[in-house]
């Protein structure tokens, strides 16, 4: 059991550029996309009407239903809480404006975030957040652990568990094939009312801003989504608090940086595993008497 | 290597009445695993977009791992610290690693939707540096391949210079020979680089997996969400290997009517008071720092699971093995390790599952019977291999007192409970 310093060195060193390889490719991921000029939506709650056409197109785009445009107007569906599924991308969800007694409508999705969980969860980067804003998911990548459904703060992808053999994460794609065509989303147009409007998030922002100062009596002074955990592609308008709804109330922190901070300190360029590794190489050999005797119990 | 010279294979009927009723359970669970595979998740398992992870992630997975950490804390202990008196029990520890992961990684694959992509992160197109997942991943699988390296010698010591393959594996006898050859000639001088970085790929993926659940700040519950969780899972790690190498050993030369290590077992439960104080130590400043303390008393059925285990997982198995009439007596050991690794188990369920409250959730998860079928046939599988290799590969030190192959006096937990030392 005799270690022989230079081979000790080699392996040592043949180790290291391995792993040093692993945290180059690391470090290169797209960090820097500048969310002001990434796509988003508003969500406009107040104007929303609740007719559930954006959930037909998105349906229809996505071929997840082919049920026909009528069969949304049965408003049945608001007396249970939805949530998006492996067949729904979105799902409109009704409120009641606690002041007024008024409903509002929510529709949910994706909110595409700045900073997503899931993409720094996923194992395989079957998860990325597109430059155009888009949260994208490669499935044929895709292992299927589900860490992303864990790391979501919106809870959104879903799983097809009731597919055996090619199960995928199912959500909102933001459409991002339409995107690249020069079209808006299809739930966006399709919407009759403009509750949803297309534009740069920034555009958004200051879209956003606007309608609550020119209607001040009709909004709650919140932009959702403009800070939550870094902010999101996806931002809303309501006319109360956010409190009643089901999107949660979440810190403007994102949430990528607690993990991959403990997790980049650990293997800070590998120097921490290797000194371990050299640490307990020389307790071993300096420990190590010649004379040392095996004691028998 | 002349120190693990009195192991040999243990001599003894492979079937007993316990091993038929682990083959029972083992068969039911391949069944059910089998099943799982070809008809999905939905059709197995109660998981649901509310509970994305059940007992295949918590107990198959989280507690698989924490509980093959014997391997590395003793082999830490005999080979690094060169505690030389520990190396009977190096060989059943890492034999107990190395099932275990090879468990862990088949318990896994069940879980996992597109099981035939497992070995997509180790493509450099895939590599994702920021997933904690892939940081586990690749550690838990450069590991087992260096457990199955570390075993090799044994395989060596055995089989060397008498391969004798059956049928028309015949031809392959000479060179499988030379092969072992080589690897007990060459392999055993450089064993000790593999040995050290089994022990630190082990502190590195122990630690990851308990940054884990961190990524979900939002749903977790604050008496188990802690930015140093992975302080905690490498301490709770640690301190749960000597236990289960004192557990298995126990229950095999009980299994096998030998005579229990009871002296050097009862030497290695003294070091697990100390490192469940730091363990417990630690989690005491962490609820202290995060003001989680309120958590702790409010009452809730999580509160009294936290409570639950932290006095009988981490508590009582400390304050019994201070004693040393219960650390020398084999029913104490038995009993104070299993609380230990009850403890631990306990704690990897908590975090993974109990911990985790969904945003929405409709209904509570409980797993299904095929979930629970996979877990425990995936144990009792696990055991007897393990007890299949033990019978044909020198793992096991042969008693010391009893020459080879003769059965042992009678009245050993008599014998074994006197005190030593």
């Amino acid at each position: 059991m005799t270690v022989d310093r230079r081979e000790f060195l080699k392996i040592a060193g043949a180790g290291s550029a391995f792993l040093l390889a692993g945290e180059a490719r690391a470090t290169d991921e797209p960090q820097a996309i500048d969310c002001g000029q990434t796509y988003g939506v508003l969500v406009d709650t107040v104007v929303c009407i609740g007719c559930r056409k954006c959930e037909w197109a998105c349906n229809t785009e996505h071929k997840l239903t082919d049920l026909p445009l009528p069969s949304y107007e049965d408003k049945s569906v608001f007396q249970r809480h939805r949530r998006p599924e492996h067949n729904a991308y979105t799902v409109v969800n009704r409120f009641f404006d606690p002041n007024t007694t008024k409903p509002y409508s929510i529709k949910v999705q994706c909110m595409h975030c700045n900073h997503p969980a899931c993409a720094s969860a996923c194992i395989v980067g079957a998860l990325r957040k597109e430059k155009q804003g888009p949260v994208s998911y490669d499935a044929w990548k895709c292992i299927g652990c589900r860490y992303c459904m864990v790391a979501c703060p919106f809870q959104v992808p879903a799983y097809e568990y009731k597919e055996p053999l090619k199960p995928q994460v199912r959500k909102c794609t933001f459409c991002a094939h339409r995107l690249e065509e020069g079209k808006k989303p299809a739930c966006v147009s399709i919407c009759p009312n403009e509750a949803l409007t297309f534009g740069t998030r920034q555009e958004l922002m200051d879209m956003a801003h606007g309608r609550i100062t020119a209607s001040p009596e009709k909004y709650n002074n919140y932009v959702y989504g403009e800070s939550e955990v870094g902010g999101t592609s996806w931002m809303y308008l309501a006319p109360t608090t956010f409190d009643q709804t089901e999107l949660p109330k979440l810190p403007d922190e994102p949430i990528p940086p607690i993990t991959e901070t403990i997790q980049h300190g650990i293997f800070k360029s590998f120097i921490p595993p290797l000194a371990l590794y050299g640490i307990l190489g020389l307790i071993m050999h300096s420990l190590k008497g010649p004379e040392q005797e095996e004691i028998n119990v | 290597m002349s120190k693990h010279n009195h192991a040999a294979p243990v001599r003894a009927p492979f079937l007993s009445a316990g091993t038929k009723v682990l083959a029972v359970i083992a068969g039911l669970g391949i069944a059910s695993y089998i099943y799982r595979l070809f008809f999905g998740l939905a059709s197995t398992t109660n998981l649901d977009n509310q509970y994305p992870w059940g007992i295949w992630i918590s107990i198959d997975v989280a507690s698989g791992v924490a509980l093959a950490a014997g391997g590395f804390t003793t082999a830490a202990l005999a080979d690094i610290f060169h505690k030389e008196r520990y190396h009977v029990i190096v060989r059943p520890a890492l034999l107990t690693a190395m099932l275990g992961y090879t468990f862990v990684v088949i318990g896994l694959l069940a879980d996992l939707g597109r099981y035939y992509n497992v070995w997509h992160p180790m493509l450099p197109s895939m590599w994702q540096g920021n997933s904690v997942l892939f940081e586990v991943g690749m550690c838990v699988m450069i590991y087992l391949t260096v457990l199955y390296i570390e075993f090799l010698p044994i395989v060596a010591e055995r089989f060397k210079g008498r391969v004798n393959l059956p049928g028309v594996l015949r031809i392959l006898n000479r060179f499988v020979d030379s092969w072992l050859t080589v690897c007990d000639k060459y392999l055993t001088r450089f064993i000790s680089l593999f040995i050290i970085a089994g022990v630190v790929l082990s502190c590195l993926h122990q630690s990851s997996l308990g940054t884990l659940m961190v990524i979900a700040p939002t749903k977790m519950h604050p008496l188990w969400y802690s930015p140093i969780s992975p302080l905690m899972f490498l301490l709770s790690a640690i301190a749960v290997g000597f236990p289960m190498v004192i557990f298995e050993s126990i229950i095999s030369s009980r299994s096998f009517r030998i005579p229990p290590e009871t002296p050097v077992l009862s030497s290695i439960a003294r070091y697990t008071p100390i490192l469940l104080a730091i363990y417990l130590g630690v989690k005491i400043g962490d609820l202290t720092i995060r003001e989680a303390w309120p958590y702790v008393f409010d009452g809730s059925l999580k509160s009294l699971l936290f409570i639950a285990e932290i006095l009988l997982g981490v508590v009582a198995p400390a304050v019994l093995l201070t004693i040393p009439r219960v650390r020398r007596s084999v029913a104490g050991l038995l009993i104070s390790s299993s609380l230990v690794i009850g403890g631990v188990v306990f704690n990897r369920i908590n975090v993974f599952l109990v911990a985790y409250q969904p945003l929405y959730p409709v209904k509570t998860y409980f797993p299904s019977i095929f979930e629970i079928m996979v877990t425990i046939g995936l144990v009792a599988a696990l055991v007897l291999v393990y007890r299949f290799i033990v019978m044909n590969f020198p793992v096991i030190a042969k008693p010391p007192t009893t020459p080879a192959g003769v059965r042992p006096a009678e009245g050993w937990l008599a014998e074994s409970l006197r005190e030593v030392e």
